[in-house]
């Protein structure tokens, strides 16, 4: 049974800060598609489209018939530990400093042999399932876990290596001030994060909800920071910087108005500040820190999540620059991610359908929940994914722009 | 009824070893040129009438066999590179002595070698296949430890082998090894120490695991008459086998390709493994050793454990097996280490042997593996050798 | 006889006689501006960016990149910021004569009142009570309301924002055109962030000070500070806006001088 992770201890401050390495990244073309199934936390293997031989490792061709017709697609995950070793000794830095490391050979239903991670918690010769995680490597690897859910099974440390686990963990809230940010700040404490930072952007209003929330927990730390201010911003990093495991941008600039007919583009320019320039400068100010941090103790430095909008994908007209401002704010995160990948930093893309705030008052329903948002947050770091589509709205706005995105586009717009 | 030919009037001889290290500083094509030279002046045939040249090498890049004629000023009219690892040596031989047989060469210099510097290993495992890129070495198995951990587990679960098992061929192969002037181990080695030694990755222990070095090795291949006209004692080739990919669908590999072909292997020779009189086997783990016990009929499947506590296998053991200590003694040369059975085969079979030699040895069998593309080896064969008469 | 006057002018500057105050709040980032309901257009606050600072991006100097809105920090408001003063002549920064940029002041000192009720508002009969202590307001002079509003710390303190919006002081609705038919005054200044009380929304009209000061072409100064250290009559206002085509205001210098006593 894994042992519960304690709480950190406090870092001894002459210590050298341990600085992050990644397990060997490099991959095959064909085996970036375990790292899609992985991102979402899906379990996909490679099948072939004639004979259904499922392939594992992927392939250029099935290594049954030879078609060329290979197809990502869910397929049953569990299997047959039939091998298990526990590495003492690795040429690998990475492994070097993780040692002991437990892997394995699992039989899998749907048919091939694969080498796994190995959960600590798998007897030998024992049923187990198979799970597509992300390392710090940001690819994809099998895990293999006990067939049934075990106490504290997250908290072993070879899963650990894999996922975002806010707790223990301190947190920032960019701007606690709506009610996603106050929901995410909940949700976090909930998940027993350490402390939760909360980005106040408007210390000037009065707001005696916010004040009580803010009391409400001794673990929430109220900071100043309009991410629109350059100066906000860095004057925040430099006070707590070194203390922000996981970063929550949830600042935001919903309007309604679309590109042609709004009168300027102050709107626009509104948004752009918060949603793109506000996550760059979040960036500049908080993103060195914590990629030299990503190996510090045991909760070091972890995940940056940017709470974008299914919107980000798809251009709402209605809400035009808004919309071109997530989609401007998708493309930096990505270039985050890249920026993030050499410390092993994980960024995770949330994508959600319209939330029930003050701001979508006249969208119908289905909205979600603030709390809803916040919860698939917390999920979504504790399962390790990287990008994530929260409700029905965003999920099948997803799926019709895999099944045609011009029809998305037309229907959007009308 | 089989419709191969035989090997008739053709020879290996002349075995060579470019004595190892541990570490070099040279490059590849510098052990490689050693062997040649080595064949050249103790053959005593000309440089330019070796006509065919067949190459095994891992670091030779970015240059292949091609690259190594110019860099050592050669012009065969037949080349060969056989990147088949463990299995390169009697894949080498059955390639070069078709070529001979059929006039397409008339003297074949195998070589096989590789250099080792510091990090050679460690470069050399990461890039060493799309497979294993893929789906080995994100999961920290930097190398065949923890493939060969993963099938050593299943083995010992599935057919009670003990680390006593493995740890008296350690031992034996030791024994050996004490006698071979090229052996990088040279201390006796006991059960108890084989037995204390650190884990690397469970069941896998330190001497289970050979030890990566720098050297080479090399025969030619020629005609029976021209051997006997340089006065080269020469070894005959009764029936050679090789197999890729052997059993793809087992789930986890207890078996090898010899298995599929072992039938083939002595009817062609028209002996049994009773006619053996000594055994060779590809050892980079021990429990590779009882696959081939098993796999080549000498037990049955399962039976190796008891069939190792039933013989001895030192040199002068009731089973003589890897003679010259066998690369968890001598080291691991790269690509050498697919020669180094071979090599040592044709020495038992012509004389060479030395403080090795088997006494009255006139069969041998010599068996190669190789290839962790992913989680197996791909490559297996083997050789069935005999004394020639010249 | 001019050129005397100047020249007697810088000697008393220079001698410390006049004495130069500055009434300006320093621009940062932090400091408030105006807070209209979230739908409407709003004025950006001030925002700096380094371009270089002897670095890479520029080796041997330091500058800025700034924004702001015509309208953040201490601030001049011209006729043409108000729907009423949109058709006055020369009504935008660029077109108003300079010679409006130098203008006496008074300073009605309503401080203590302030302190007591922040939705003070001034009134004719406090302005009579003024006068018959400090003189009758000259024609053409700025009327500047000491509040001590800029003494407040802290951008809530000083926005002093409720459910119903914001609390500051300003003058009532009566007051403001009985100042331009009796007193012809030049405009009207304060420390807080408008020229307004911060609930006159509800005045009528709303907003008199804008709708009746621009309505005759008359100017505005807000976000004022350092009114404590002028008398009440006296002295004499620099406040000369940037010249910005069709600006509607401007962030700007203002400075006093005064008698020292």
């Amino acid at each position: 049974m894994t042992d519960a992770a304690p709480k950190p201890k406090r870092k001894n401050p002459v210590a050298r800060t341990r600085l992050p390495t990644l397990p060997p990244a490099s991959r095959s073309r064909a085996a970036l598609g375990l790292a899609r199934a992985a991102a979402e936390g899906r379990f996909e293997m490679q099948a072939c489209a004639d004979c259904g031989a499922v392939q594992y490792p992927p392939r250029e061709v099935c290594g049954s018939c030879l078609s060329e017709r290979l197809d990502w697609r869910e397929v049953a995950n569990g299997g047959a530990l039939i091998a298990t070793t526990t590495l003492r000794h690795s040429n690998d830095a990475y492994f070097r400093e993780r040692l002991p490391w437990r892997v394995g050979t699992v039989k899998m239903d749907a048919g091939p042999s694969a080498v796994a991670h190995v959960h600590e918690d798998c007897q030998e010769a024992s049923r187990v399932r198979l799970a597509l995680k992300l390392d710090r490597s940001g690819q994809a690897v099998l895990h293999a876990l006990p067939a049934e859910d075990t106490p504290n099974m997250n908290d072993s440390p070879q899963l650990r290596e894999t996922h975002c686990d806010p707790k223990h963990r301190r947190v920032l809230v960019t701007d606690g001030r709506s009610t996603l940010g106050r929901a995410m700040v909940k949700a976090s404490l909930d998940a027993g994060a350490a402390t939760v930072f909360v980005g106040d952007p408007a210390t000037w209003k009065a707001d005696a909800g916010f004040d009580a929330f803010v009391a409400s927990d001794p673990r929430i730390e109220p900071v100043a920071l309009d991410v629109t201010d350059t100066d906000s911003v860095d004057r925040l990093a430099a006070s707590i910087g070194a203390k922000v495991e996981i970063l929550i941008n949830t600042a935001d600039h919903l309007r309604d108005g679309g590109v042609m007919h709004a009168r300027d583009v102050g709107l626009a320019r509104d948004a752009f500040d918060v949603n793109v320039l506000g996550l760059m400068r979040l960036a500049q100010a908080f993103g060195p820190t914590m990629c030299f941090r990503a190996a510090d103790g045991t909760h070091g430095a972890v995940a940056w999540v940017n709470l974008l909008s299914i919107h980000a994908l798809a251009a709402l007209p209605a809400r035009g620059a808004w919309s071109a401002s997530k989609a401007a704010a998708l493309s930096a995160a990505l270039t985050l991610r890249a920026e993030f990948g050499g410390a092993g930093i994980r960024v995770m893309n949330v994508f959600p359908g319209p939330i029930d705030d003050e701001w979508e008052q006249l969208t119908p329903p289905p909205k979600l929940a603030p709390s809803a948002v916040a919860a698939a947050v917390v999920r979504g770091l504790r399962d390790g994914v990287e990008d994530l589509y929260v409700g029905d709205v965003a999920e099948e706005l997803r799926a019709r722009l895999r099944d045609n995105h011009k029809a998305v586009e037309r229907e959007l717009g009308g | 009824m089989s419709r191969r030919l035989a090997y008739d009037g053709v020879v290996a001889a002349m075995p060579v070893t470019v004595p190892y290290a541990r570490y070099s500083t040279h490059a590849a094509h510098w052990w490689l040129g050693r062997a040649l030279a080595a064949l050249i002046r103790e053959s005593g045939i000309a440089k330019a009438d070796i006509d065919g040249v067949c190459v095994s090498s891992f670091t030779l890049g970015p240059d292949t066999a091609v690259g190594l004629m110019q860099h050592l000023g050669m012009s065969p009219r037949w080349l060969d590179h056989i990147p088949m690892g463990g299995a390169s040596g009697v894949v080498a031989l059955r390639r070069a002595a078709r070529a001979v047989q059929a006039g397409d060469a008339e003297v074949i210099a195998c070589i096989a070698g590789d250099t080792n510097h510091v990090d050679s290993f460690r470069h050399t495992v990461s890039q060493f296949s799309r497979f294993a890129q893929d789906a080995v070495y994100p999961y920290g198995a930097g190398g065949p430890n923890a493939s060969f951990a993963l099938l050593t587990d299943h083995y010992m679960r599935q057919y009670g082998a003990t680390r006593e098992d493995f740890g008296k061929l350690c031992v034996a192969q030791r024994d050996n090894a004490l006698r071979n002037p090229h052996a990088l181990m040279r201390k006796p080695l006991t059960l108890a120490q084989y037995l204390d030694a650190r884990p690397i990755t469970d069941p896998i222990h330190l001497f289970d695991c050979v030890m990566p070095c720098a050297g080479a090795e090399g025969f030619l291949v020629m005609t029976e008459e021209r051997a006997r006209a340089l006065k080269l004692p020469g070894v005959r080739i009764r029936s050679t086998i090789e197999r890729h990919n052997a059993y793809p669908d087992d789930p986890i590999q207890f078996r090898g390709g010899w298995a599929m072909d072992r039938d083939a292997l002595y009817e062609h020779a028209g002996v049994s493994p009773a006619d053996v009189d000594f055994i060779e086997t590809y050892d980079d783990y021990p429990v590779i050793n009882m696959l081939q016990f098993e796999d080549l009929g000498f037990c049955a499947k399962g039976e190796a454990p008891a069939f190792v506590r039933e013989h001895g296998f030192t040199i002068d053991g009731s089973f003589p097996f890897n003679t010259s200590g066998g690369q968890l003694s001598v080291g691991q040369a790269g690509a050498a280490g697919g020669y180094l059975g071979l090599v040592q085969a044709l020495r038992q079979l012509t004389n060479a042997a030395g403080a090795m030699q088997v006494a009255d040895a006139r069969i041998g069998l010599v068996s190669g593996f190789g290839m962790i593309n992913y989680d197996r080896g791909l490559c297996s064969g083997a050789a069935l050798l005999e004394r020639g008469t010249a | 006889m001019s050129t005397a006057i100047l020249a007697q002018f810088m000697a008393e500057l220079l001698s410390g006689r006049i004495r130069l105050v500055d009434l300006t709040q320093t621009l940062t980032p932090e400091f408030p501006t105006i807070v209209l309901p979230p739908e409407l257009g709003q004025a950006w606050p001030f925002r700096i960016e380094e371009i270089s600072r002897y670095d890479e991006r520029g080796p041997a100097w330091y500058w800025n990149n700034f924004s702001c809105s015509e309208h953040t920090g201490t601030h001049f408001d011209a006729p043409v910021h108000w729907v009423t003063g949109k058709d006055q002549p020369n009504n935008a920064v660029d077109s108003i004569p300079v010679e409006n940029f130098i203008a006496a002041a008074c300073v009605i000192d309503v401080s203590a009142e302030a302190a007591k009720d922040p939705d003070f508002l001034l009134t004719i009969d406090f302005v009579l009570a003024w006068e018959a202590q400090h003189g009758r307001i000259p024609e053409r002079s700025w009327v500047l309301l000491r509040t001590d509003w800029s003494k407040r710390s802290g951008a809530k303190e000083y926005l002093n924002m409720a459910e119903d919006g914001a609390h500051s002081p300003g003058p009532d609705a009566e007051v403001v055109p009985w100042l331009i038919r009796e007193r012809n005054v030049h405009g009207f200044g304060t420390e807080s962030i408008g020229t307004d009380a911060g609930q006159a929304h509800h005045l009528n009209p709303p907003y008199p000070c804008h709708y009746f000061m621009h309505g005759n072409n008359r100017y505005g100064l807000q976000c004022l500070t350092n009114l404590d250290q002028l008398p009440p009559q006296g002295a004499l206002i620099l406040a000369a806006p940037l010249k910005i085509r069709n600006g509607s205001g401007s962030p700007l210098r203002v400075l006093a001088l005064t008698p020292r006593t």
